[in-house]
This record gives C-alpha cells, structure tokens and sequence, in this order.
C-alpha cells in the first residue's frame, strides 16, 4: 500500500466513522482516486468493513475507482449543458473512448468524468480535457477532439495543466 | 409515564391493547390485525424502507406503521382505500423493474413479493421501464445473489451486519443504480461472505438463494454404476414437517427414512452418528488441553460459517478451535475411506450426499483437506432441507403417508446427545456428558443440562467433574460470538470450553430450513430435539455401540493416528477477504 495513504491515516490518529468522508477525499485528493488497497486500510483505520466503506464512497459521484488518465476528461451535465444536448456529447465520449463515465482508458490515456456543472454555461455545451475548455461541443466534434489528444500524446508533448 | 403503559386504541374500528413504546405494527400484531411488511426484522430496530406497511391513522393521514409509536387516542385503519391503493402503487413500482420471470424463480409460490401482488390485485404492469440487467453472482460454493431480483428492503444488508457481525454486502452507488453486493462489487467467494445463509432466510424474493445441488444429486441417482448413499443431519427430520404443511418440531424422521429410499438412496445414514463420532474426539480433545495440552477456552468447530469467521477476522484465536472435523466431514470421511472399503466398494463410484439445515455445509465439503490424498471428496453434494422436500415433491412421494423406516446400520445408529447438535447448547451438552464420563469414570447423575438449553442467544455455565469446575458459554449468532471473542482477546480467562453455533438458534435455524418460519417455530424445533432425548434409551455418544465398534476395529482410540488421519483438519488464516 501506497505510504502517502498511510501518512494520511496517520493524520486521523483514533478516528471514528464519522471521519470516513474527510479521509475518503484526502486520500482521493492524494492519490487521483480511491484504490481497492486504500479502501482496506481505512476499512482496517476506522474498524470499519470494507463492503461499508465501499457503499459511502460509490454514494457519492465525487470518488472514483480508477486512476486518473494522462488528459482527465470532465463532461459538464448541468441544467444549461443539458438543455443544450450534453446528454448526447457524454454518449459520444463514452463511444469514442470506450469506457464509461469513472471509468479510465486502458491506455491510461483519458480518464472520463460527469461533473455536475462546470461554470460556463455560456459555453454550453461544455467539456474539459486535461484543463482545456471546449465549448458549444456537438457530438461529431468529438472524434477529432480526442484525436488532437491523442497525437499530442504520441508527439510527447506537454498534457498541459 | 412508566414504559409498560397500557392503554387502548382504535384498530379497524376496534379496541386494541397497546403499551407506550410499541409501534403500530406491533399493536396491529398482537390484534390479530395482518399488516403487510417487506423490510420489517422483528428484533431490530425499524428501517422504514419500504413503506408497504402503510395505515391510515386518523387526523394524521398515512404512516408507515413498523416505525410509527403507538400514542394514546389514535384511532388506525389498516385496510382504508387510501392505504391498500398505497399499498398496490408500492408493489407496482417495486415491480417496475423486475425481471418478471416468476414462473423460472426458485421463490416461485414462496415469494413475498409475488405473494403481495396476488394480495393487491396487481394485473397489468403499470409503469414501464427497463428491466434491471444485473449480472447474476454464481462465485460462492453456498449462495446465488441475483440482483436484478433485488427489491433493496435491506434485511440482508442488516442481518449480515446486525446480527451476524460480518457485514460481507452493503448499498453500493446510489439512487436508480442502487445495489446490494460485497466490496468493490466483486464475488461472494472473495468476500467476508461466511456462507450461513441468513440473508436467504430474510430475503423477501428471488434474490439471494441457495447453490442447488439436486442437479448433481438427481445424476447420481439415476447412474447405475455409483452407489449413493445419504446422511442427514440432526436438525432436518424436526424441521422437514413444515415443509409438507405438518407441525412444526414434528420429528419426521422414520417418514424421511423411507422417503430417502424411495427416492433411490442406496443406504439411508445419519449425521448424528458422527455427531456422537465427534462428541468422543471433541471431548477427548478437551480433556487433553485441560490436562494442559493446548490452547484454552478451546472453541467447537462444527459450524462451517463459525470456522471461517474465526479464519478471517480471529485469526490469532485458530489455535482454540477445536481440529475436529464437522459430524458431516466425519461422516463423509468414513463413508469413503472405511464403509465403502468394507462394501467392497470403489469410493470413486460411491457419491455421498449430505442433506443438511445449512448452505454453508457446501462451501466445507470443497474446504482443502475434504478427502483423500487422491482429492476424492468425502462428501459429493449438499442437500438443504429445502431441496430435499423440492427433490421429494419431484418425485410426487406424500411424505405424510409413508411406512416409517429405520436408518442403516451401522453408520444411521445414534444416541440422542449427537441428535442434540441440531440445536444450540447441543454440542456442549452432549460433549459434557462424554467428558464427566472420561474424567471421572461415572456417568452424570442429571444429563440434562438445562442452563445450555433455549434459544438465548448467549448462555453460560459451572459444570463440576469431580473436582474439575469448568466454565462454559453456549452462543448463536456470530454478532454475540464476535462480543464473547473480544472479551477472550481482552484476556478472561474463567472459560474453558465454548460452543459457537453460526445461526441464531443453532442448526435448527439455519439458512437452509423451511423459509418463513418465525422464532415460535424455531423454538419448536429446538423442543423436538429435546423430546427425543427424553423418549430415547441411549443418551450418551460413549454409549453408542457402533461407534465403539469403529473404533475397536478401526480407529483404535480417540486422537490417536488414524483418527487424525479421519477426523481432524487445519485451519488457515484468511488475509485476502474483503
């Protein structure tokens, strides 16, 4: 097990289970994501079962179970980005990557997140790849947007933020 | 107010009795008045989850009744329009997304589900949506979870945790896309799953059920050239009854006996032989660590469920298991590797079926160490009670009518200390009159030893051999075991044998008997076994003379090389569940 999650739990020294969320998102916020290994050892910090552990953090959208992908990829669902069609831009995406939203390309490339608004909703409707906004995004935008990521990958180049 | 308050209330226009602190539900109850429920688990503490169990309470409008206080005053319908149309909508939705293939359900005909949508006229799918896709769980050797079956009413969810202490499955996601499964929503077999079963016994529909074996079975049978021979445990014939509309505590065995044979079992055995086979190992065993041979308060060993749980959350506590073998695996093991050999029989062409009140009695019979050094399993399949009556009305036999019959000698003869394992307190009254006639030469001058017997959950004891006083506790249901182990690991040191039977109850209310039945006919179950051992001559393991016999022929002694090689298995730690 990663030793930063360690040094997180050490940070919670006798925590109860009403501690369960806040080290949930610091080990999150460490680690890009909450690994099955991470789970057991809060499990094993709060005395809590593993089946327990895993039932609060998949409650809530904020955690996932895979890592991050080099271009980690948010896809705004919010009330504008929705009546602006966002529902067939998330579709889009998730045939494009074949994965589906929380979930990481096999290449570890892009990692797929629905974020409930992103705050732009003049840009609706909006995605984000890797920090880059793009806005009014139509569903056959999508393959050369990915494409442009992808040749970014292969040239080595920066992922920028 | 004091809590035992009584007054009166109003329920369908007549008075009812009620005492501060009750619920509707309760009151209702006791009236006589049928509520329906889906999520209610009488003993612990309401969930208000389902909402079924709605009444019309005047002036207030509907309120789910099992988490509703009784007050003074209230006037309650039961069955007002607005609450049975309630109580259809609630069955509507639930069934929205059900996979609606009721005829192909092993709960068909015993699903609550099914049963409330006869009760409330539902004829037409009202609300239309897609039909849950779950993938069906098949990885444990005990259970089948099936959640597009799933209502979510949460009582495994609460008995696993609750009352078991092991909490395998919890709620994962949320919301449309809620799901009951274990951690990471991987397999049972990977999970902290100890296969008991109680979450079967709670379940409501289809969703959580046993691994049937009568496929295997119905095989061997019908394979003229294997030799299939049965056992069955000893809380079976006191619980089958209910299966065929008798009294529950019926002792049916004599009927079962022969219905086994009609069936076409070749020799018809009984685990309560090697029940009183384990009760001479186990209580030899404890002599030998009181004399200072092992690790104290040594811990029973014959409920599979028990032992796993030990395996993966005590593992520092292995040691105070006892190394005997369950009376299945006895059983198994000298059916294979002495009985068959004296038949003149190739164990290979030999399938030895174990019919049992349990669904974790098929995850032990695949534990490693469950045969031969050739793997040749010692027991083949597992029966629950349940499939045997299914495997009984396949064959349209009428239970009821059948000329008694008598077990097979010498593996079906038993004393009624091995038929008391069937029920908590069982294994530790039977072991302690085998031990007081090791120790002290003499047979106890009372073999009842009424401080071990009933249903309390956790029971303990003084009991003198001679100048020996040992401390013993009796507990079922492994959420009690889990408090007694802590208090062990802190360091009490005043107890020196403990019997642990998984289930509430022990075997007679496994999760494998006759569903529905409630504590009154577990009790009653439990009250069979104790009336065969008032009616029956031979009380004492030591005195039965075919187990004598195995080992003056076989055996030599108990704990000596041949019975290790038989009778007794290790443990392992289990590090990996989740």
């Amino acid at each position: 097990m990663s030793p930063r999650v360690v040094d997180i739990l050490e940070r919670f020294p006798g925590a109860h289970r009403d501690s369960l969320i806040p080290i949930l998102q610091a080990v999150q916020e460490q680690e890009g994501f909450l690994s099955q290994d991470s789970v057991l050892a809060i499990g094993r910090h709060l005395d809590l079962p593993a089946s327990k552990v895993y039932g609060v953090a998949t409650f809530y959208n904020q955690f996932r179970f895979t890592p991050v992908g080099r271009f980690h990829v948010q896809v705004c669902r919010g009330t504008a980005c929705h009546v602006k069609g966002s529902a067939n831009v998330l579709d889009a995406i998730e045939r494009e990557l074949g994965v589906k939203a929380g979930g990481t390309t096999r290449d570890g490339l892009f990692s797929l997140e629905v974020v409930a608004c992103i705050g732009a909703c003049g840009l609706a409707p909006v995605i984000a790849v890797g920090g880059d906004f793009h806005a009014g995004v139509a569903p056959r935008d999508v393959p050369g947007i990915f494409a442009a990521y992808r040749e970014r990958a292969k040239e080595g180049g920066s992922d920028a933020a | 107010m004091s809590a035992t308050e009584t007054f009166r209330i109003e329920v369908n226009g007549r008075p009812a009795e009620a005492r501060r602190g009750e619920t509707l539900l309760d009151v209702c109850r006791h009236a006589g008045v049928d509520v329906p429920t889906l999520c209610h688990l009488p003993d612990l503490a309401p969930s208000g989850a389902c909402r079924i169990c709605v009444v019309d309470v005047r002036g207030r409008g509907l309120v789910p009744s099992c988490s509703c206080p009784v007050e003074p005053g209230m006037s309650v319908e039961t069955n007002s329009q607005s609450a049975t149309r309630a109580r259809k909508t609630i069955v509507e939705l639930l069934l929205a997304n059900h996979p609606d293939d009721c005829l192909y359900c092993v709960r068909h005909g015993e699903c609550e589900l099914q049963d409330l949508a006869q009760r409330y006229g539902v004829r037409e799918r009202r609300y239309v949506t897609a039909k849950n896709d779950h993938h069906v769980d098949i990885s444990s050797p005990s259970l089948v979870r099936d959640p597009a079956k799933c209502i979510l009413c949460g009582k495994c969810v609460r008995v696993c945790e609750e009352v078991m202490g092991v909490a395998a499955i919890d709620f994962i996601r949320r919301g449309s896309r809620t799901l009951v499964a274990p951690a990471f929503n991987r397999g049972l077999n990977v999970s902290t799953c100890i296969n008991c079963g109680q979450c079967v016994m709670v379940c409501p529909t289809g969703a959580l059920h046993e691994k049937s074996h009568l496929k295997e079975v119905q095989d061997a049978l019908d394979d003229p050239a294997v030799t299939v021979v049965v056992q069955h445990a000893p809380a079976v014939s006191v619980s089958l009854a209910e299966e065929f509309g008798l009294e529950p505590g019926a002792d049916v065995e004599a009927l079962m006996v022969t219905a086994l044979r009609r069936l076409g079992f070749a020799r018809v055995f009984d685990t309560s032989f090697a029940a009183d086979l384990t009760i001479m190992e186990e209580a030899s065993e404890l002599v030998s660590r009181l004399k200072g041979g092992g690790r104290l308060p040594m811990f029973t060993s014959c409920s599979p469920g028990w032992v796993k749980f030990v395996e993966q959350f005590y593992p520092d506590l292995m040691p105070n298991l006892s190394t005997c073998k369950s009376p299945q695996q006895m059983m198994g093991a000298v059916v294979k590797r002495v009985w068959a050999g004296r038949e003149g029989l190739d164990p290979r062409r030999v399938f030895s079926v174990a019919i049992m009140p349990c669904i974790a009695k098929k995850f032990e019979a695949q534990r490693p160490g469950m045969g031969d050094a050739e793997d040749v399993p010692d027991v083949d399949a597992v029966l629950t009670t349940r499939e045997l009556a299914r495997l009984i009305r396949l064959h349209g036999l009428d239970l009821a009518r059948m000329t008694p019959g008598a077990p097979d000698l010498p593996l079906g003869e038993r004393s009624t200390a091995g038929k008391l394992f069937g029920g908590t307190g069982g294994v530790m009254e039977a072991a302690l009159r085998t031990a007081h006639w090791l120790v002290t030469g003499r047979e106890m001058y009372h073999l009842t030893i009424g401080a071990v017997r009933g249903l309390e959950g956790v029971k303990e004891a003084r009991v003198k051999l001679d100048d020996v006083e040992l401390g013993v506790a009796v507990v079922s249901g492994l959420g009690r075991a889990r408090r007694l182990l802590e208090e062990v690991r802190a360091g009490r040191d005043d107890l020196h044998f403990i019997e642990v039977m998984t289930c509430p109850g022990g075997c007679v209310g496994g999760g494998g008997q006759p569903l529905r039945a409630d504590t009154g006919a577990v009790l009653s179950r439990l009250e069979g076994l104790y009336r065969i051992d008032r009616s029956e001559p031979v009380r004492l393991s030591h005195r039965n003379r075919h187990v004598q016999e195995l080992y003056d022929e076989v055996l030599g002694e108990p704990l000596g090389a041949r019975s290790h090689e038989l009778l007794h298995t290790h443990y392992h730690a289990r590090d990996g569940a989740v």
